[in-house]
Order: C-alpha cells, then sequence, then structure tokens
C-alpha cells in the first residue's frame, strides 16, 4: 500500500530518470568499449580493461585526418549558415517583402524532405554543373541543410524581442551600425548561438547527404562507417567519449558563467 | 548639469502631421511648447498623442510640417542626431545591461567621459543608488521606471518626452511617480513633454495641457483654464465630469438668461460661444460639485440669485470624502452631483425630491451643434 503510494507520488521523477537512462546508456557503453581490448577487429565483446586505444588515438589509419576534415567542415558550415541564417530570420520577422511568404515556407522544406532524396537530387544538381565533388560540394551542401535549423532557431528569439529596444538605442544616439551591435546583436545571441550549435552537431555527423557529394573525400562518420565494414577500432569509441565529454564540459561552463553573472548582479 | 546647451528653447510643431495610407493619425498641428515647461498631450487612446511625441522624437517621420527646436529645424534628422530622449512607455530598458549600462548607454555613444561620476550622480537623483549593478528584470516597475527616466535624464536633453510612462503601474505608486517626475523636473529645468491618457495625471503635473481627440488638438490651456473653461463638449466631458444641459437663450447681455427644462438659468455672457442671439441654442454645462442639494421640503432651499433646478434622486454612492448622487430632473436624465460629507445630511436618500442649486458664476456654455457624450469616458477605457 506504502509502497504503491509513494510510487504515485514519484512517478513523474522515476519517469525522467528511466527517460534519462535511456538517453545516456548508449554513450555509457560507448565508453566503457572505449576501455577494452578486443580480441579480432571487432570491438563488441567486453574483453578486458586497456588504455591502448586512449593513449594512441590516432592510431587507425586515416582516423584523425577525417577527424579534422568533418571539424573544419562543420566550423564553416557553422559559420556559412549561421550568419546567412541569422540574415534571413531578422528579414522575416522585421521586414515585409515580396515573396515573404514563400521563403517562410521554402526554409522549412529542408527539414521535411527525406535526406536521402535531396541527397540524390544534389548530386544531380553538381553533376549537371560539372562541379568537381569534395570538400566544396559537401560545404555548400551542409550550409544548405543547417540553414533552416538556423533560421527556426534565431526567429524564435527575434520575434519575441520588443522592437521598442532598438528605437530606444536610437534615441538614446546610437547610430544604425552602433545599435545592432550593441542592442540588436546581443539580445539575438542567445538565439543565434543555439542555431550555431545545432548546425555544428548536424553538420558534423552528417552521413547521408555527404556520402552522395564528397566524391573521394572521407569525413569522420564516412570513416566510421567504412571501417565498421572490416572492424570497428577501438579509437571510434575513444573520439565518440571525448566528443561526449566535450559537449557536457561545454554546457557545464556555459551554465556556470550564467549562474555566477546572476548571482554577481544580485549583489 | 550644465555641460549641455540648456538654453535652447521652445519645440515647435508647424503643421505637422501623420497618415498611414488613407488614415490620419495626425491632422496637420501647429504645437509651441515653450522652454522649461512641462506639457502633456493628453487624450484617449489613438487619438495621435504618441504618434505626435514620436515625430518629435524623429521615430516616426512626419508627413507634412516641421519640427523645430530652439529655432533649428530637426525635421530631416534621424533620432540619434536630435538632442532629444525618450521615455518609453514598456521602459524598454536593455535586458542585457545592468542598470548601470543601461543609464551610461547614451553617454558612452556619445564618448562622454566621466561616466562613472555621472551614472553615480543620477543614481543619486532617482534614488536607485543601491541597484547599480541589478539588472533590468530584477528590478520592480517603478524602479525600472527611474531607470528610465534616468537613462533619458542623464543626457540633458533639451527636451525629455514621456510616453505614458505611468501607464503600467498601481495607482499608488503612480501617484508617487508622478510627484516624483515633477520634482525631478523642477530641478533639473528641462523641458518634459508627457504623454497621457489619465486626465488626472495630466492636471496634477503639466503646466500646459493639449487636450488632442482623433488627431487634432481640442483645446490648450493651464489645467485650471481647461478644467473651467471647456470650450468644446469633448474637453467637458474628458476632463472630470460635466453636466450638459440643452438650452435655449432667453435674453442675452452681460448675464445671459436661457430656458432649460421649464426653468430658467442665468450663467455670465462671458462665458457663451461668441454669437448668442435670443432663440439660439446652447448646451449649459455644469461641474458636478458646484452644485449643492436641497431637500424640495425645506421652506426656502436656496438664496435669490442662484440657478435652481428641481429634481429626484435616483442613485447615491458614498465614497468617503464625498458623496455622488445621480438627480433625474426635467433639465437632464442623469445629472452627478459631488456633496462634500461634512456633516450627515437627512432627506437625500434615493428617490427624494430635491433642489439642486449653484452659483450662476459657475455655470458655463457651450456650442449646442457638438455631440454631447463625445469624450464620456466608458467602461472599458476607464480599465
Amino acid at each position: 500500500m506504502r509502497l504503491l503510494r509513494s510510487l504515485r507520488r514519484n512517478l513523474v521523477v522515476i519517469a525522467g530518470l528511466l527517460t534519462l537512462a535511456c538517453l545516456v546508456l548508449p554513450n555509457l557503453v560507448v565508453t566503457v568499449f572505449s576501455f577494452n581490448r578486443p580480441n579480432g577487429r571487432f570491438n563488441y565483446a567486453w574483453q578486458r580493461f586497456s588504455l591502448d586505444a586512449w593513449k594512441d588515438p590516432c592510431g587507425v589509419a586515416d582516423l584523425c585526418g577525417s577527424l579534422s576534415l568533418s571539424l573544419r567542415i562543420a566550423a564553416l558550415a557553422t559559420l556559412g549558415a549561421t550568419v546567412l541564417g541569422t540574415m534571413i530570420a531578422f528579414a522575416l520577422v522585421r521586414y515585409r517583402f515580396r515573396a515573404r511568404g514563400a521563403v517562410n515556407s521554402l526554409i522549412f522544406l529542408p527539414m521535411a524532405m527525406p535526406e536521402v532524396v535531396m541527397a540524390a537530387s544534389l548530386l544531380t544538381l553538381f553533376l549537371n554543373m560539372g562541379a568537381e565533388l569534395g570538400f566544396l560540394t559537401v560545404l555548400i551542401a551542409h550550409i544548405m541543410f543547417c540553414l533552416s535549423f538556423v533560421v527556426t532557431a534565431v526567429k524564435a528569439r527575434v520575434l519575441s524581442m520588443d522592437p521598442r529596444l532598438e528605437e530606444a538605442a536610437r534615441d538614446l544616439y546610437a547610430g544604425p551600425a552602433q545599435t545592432f551591435l550593441r542592442v540588436t546583436l546581443p539580445i539575438a545571441a542567445p538565439g543565434i548561438a543555439a542555431g550555431a550549435l545545432l548546425a555544428f552537431a548536424l553538420s558534423f555527423d552528417d552521413f547521408i547527404i555527404t556520402n552522395f557529394n564528397a566524391g573521394s573525400t572521407v569525413t569522420f562518420p564516412m570513416f566510421v562507417w567504412g571501417s565498421a565494414q572490416r572492424g570497428t577500432p577501438v579509437q571510434i569509441n575513444v573520439i565518440g567519449t571525448a566528443m561526449f565529454v566535450i559537449a557536457v564540459a561545454v554546457v557545464l561552463v556555459g551554465q556556470l558563467v550564467a549562474g555566477r553573472r546572476r548571482n554577481n548582479t544580485r549583489k | 548639469m550644465t555641460q549641455q546647451q540648456t538654453t535652447g528653447g521652445d519645440v515647435r510643431l508647424t503643421g505637422i502631421s501623420k497618415a498611414y495610407g488613407s488614415f490620419t493619425a495626425v491632422h496637420p498641428l501647429d504645437l509651441t511648447v515653450p522652454q522649461g515647461s512641462f506639457f502633456a498631450l493628453l487624450g484617449a487612446s489613438g487619438c495621435g498623442k504618441t504618434t505626435t511625441l514620436r515625430m518629435i522624437a524623429g521615430l516616426e517621420e512626419a508627413s507634412t510640417g516641421t519640427v523645430s527646436l530652439g529655432g533649428t529645424d530637426i525635421t530631416a534628422l534621424p533620432p540619434h542626431k536630435r538632442p532629444v530622449n525618450t521615455v518609453f512607455q514598456s521602459y524598454a530598458l536593455f535586458p542585457h545591461l545592468d542598470v548601470t549600462e543601461n543609464i551610461a548607454f547614451g553617454l558612452r555613444r556619445r564618448r562622454v567621459t566621466s561616466v562613472r561620476e555621472r551614472v553615480a550622480e543620477m543614481l543619486e537623483l532617482v534614488q536607485l543608488g543601491d541597484f547599480a549593478r541589478r539588472r533590468p528584470h530584477q528590478l520592480s516597475g517603478g524602479q525600472q521606471q527611474r531607470v528610465a527616466v534616468a537613462r533619458a535624464l542623464i543626457n540633458h536633453p533639451q527636451v525629455l518626452l514621456l510616453d505614458e510612462p505611468l501607464g503600467a503601474l498601481d495607482l499608488k505608486l503612480r501617484r508617487r511617480m508622478q510627484l516624483e517626475l515633477k520634482r525631478i523636473q523642477t530641478e533639473v529645468g528641462i523641458t518634459f513633454v508627457h504623454v497621457t491618457h489619465d486626465q488626472e495625471e495630466a492636471m496634477t503635473m503639466a503646466d500646459t495641457v493639449a487636450v488632442m481627440n482623433a488627431g487634432r488638438v481640442e483645446q490648450l490651456g493651464s489645467p485650471a483654464d481647461l478644467y473651467e473653461n471647456p470650450r468644446t463638449t469633448f474637453v467637458a466631458n474628458f476632463l472630470g465630469t460635466s453636466n450638459l444641459i440643452e438650452a435655449e437663450i432667453v435674453s442675452a447681455g452681460t448675464d445671459v438668461v436661457v430656458s432649460a427644462g421649464g426653468g430658467t438659468l442665468r450663467l455670465p455672457g462671458s462665458r457663451c460661444p461668441a454669437p448668442t442671439p435670443p432663440g439660439g441654442r446652447l448646451l449649459v454645462g455644469i461641474r458636478p460639485e458646484k452644485i449643492s442639494l436641497a431637500p424640495a421640503t425645506d421652506a426656502e432651499p436656496a438664496a435669490d440669485g442662484r440657478n435652481r433646478v428641481t429634481g429626484r434622486i435616483t442613485e447615491s454612492s458614498f465614497i468617503g470624502v464625498s458623496t455622488q448622487y445621480v438627480v433625474e430632473s426635467p433639465a437632464g436624465k442623469a445629472l452627478q452631483v459631488y456633496e462634500q460629507n461634512v456633516e450627515h445630511r437627512r432627506g437625500l436618500a434615493p428617490g427624494s425630491e430635491v433642489v439642486l442649486h449653484w452659483d450662476p458664476a459657475h455655470t458655463f456654455a457651450l456650442d449646442a451643434t457638438q455631440d454631447m457624450d463625445a469624450g464620456v469616458q466608458s467602461v472599458e477605457d476607464a480599465a
């Protein structure tokens, strides 16, 4: 009876913890197996503890090359998509122009369309244009599909911004450039940052579109896929774990900084 | 406080108007705000008062006409080049900056030195010294409002524009901030142009009030002058309450005699609109607090020479300092009377027959061609 009651009272917490476990468990498995020393080429069964892979993360041929390529593409795609997406979001919210409605709905198309279809049509486009497949085609494709996510994130933020803030800035002797830099941009920053993070993550782990349009270039997801045919090096788990830890650390530091700033202003 | 040119002068609007497509928000209007005065633009929402203010600030482009400041035409200047600052209705404080940086914003844009001292000085003036490092969302409404005032005032503008600055505050706080703003204005001596829909606020604070209605200035004058001598029914009803009685002129002269509701009323000829030929029609007005009530059963209820109207009380409501009566009479369906609660009055319950009497000198008259109910605030307006 009592058990039932406490269960009922804590149902939300229990459901939350179970969901969290579901989300974190795969990451835990990846981490655990990054310390494995497998027999043979496949890292699917636990043998014994070892730090070998952590000591030599680039020990597998081409792994670090593909990783750095993916990071470079992700950084550039994020930059491009964020700059373009922010401008589009502002245009859509702040200005009335012809075809605004069309742009507004078309921008969501890449999110809605099956990725494999988009990948194939992009490839057709590039081939017809006679473009050489490689770094550049991948980058263009990534900017294209990241754009809609950035626009969505920034638009939500800009919609909630009070246009009077910019009027106040202009009233207080800030010219158009100053107003944008001192008021508009800082207030829109959380939306822009969210869009940029999303773009980075999407670009970094994209496989389908990249695989179609990369030519002979090999990004990190393509490398993992390729090597999985022949065996899974432990180093893949090492890189995965490192990415996970870095991401969590970034979030934690961000929250700490925000929390401290809030405390400071309260004094 | 005298680093800037505070001698500058009057704000002069000449034939200024604003149209959005086919809708005219402000009809061509001329207005002069004397240097150093506290000027209020009063009107219901949508009357064009805020648009007028925004044209002075440069946030709205005038369709016609010019804005000049101390003799300099500033019509073509963008807002950041005008020596004018605004306190916005929603305050529009920058959420990403703390109180100090909000206040310092204007100084920093103009690369003024000694920002720290001047911000400290300004925080002192608005009594917010302890809140310098807070963010706007950590402040109460009243505090935010004072930050908004400080942020504008620190620039020593030639004119401070206030757009319904007290609208978001509760009644008590609003009263306090009214006095506070008035004190600050007297202290710094800057011209204030204040937009409000609250007639009490305008009358408490301003030296001169311009009553606006449907994009036009109805009447301009000191609060007492507007209250005592309204020239239109809109002003008579919008500022306080007026009893308006339809009447026909019997004889004109220094004293005008009119007949209304079967009786005669007298009023000074100087308080009538220009032509008063016998047989013409007038709207005779009297403020509710100028009327005295006496039970009809009293033998000699009113002294000679006073205007008298008989009627029956239909409603009475006690509101502390006074009691408000509604009286039905041949002269008007619902005449309002406010009686001071000096002593308990007998025979003034709803249903009793009464005599209303007042000094003829307190009577004013308006052109009868106007809508009698213009400017009467409905329930939604008052909210």
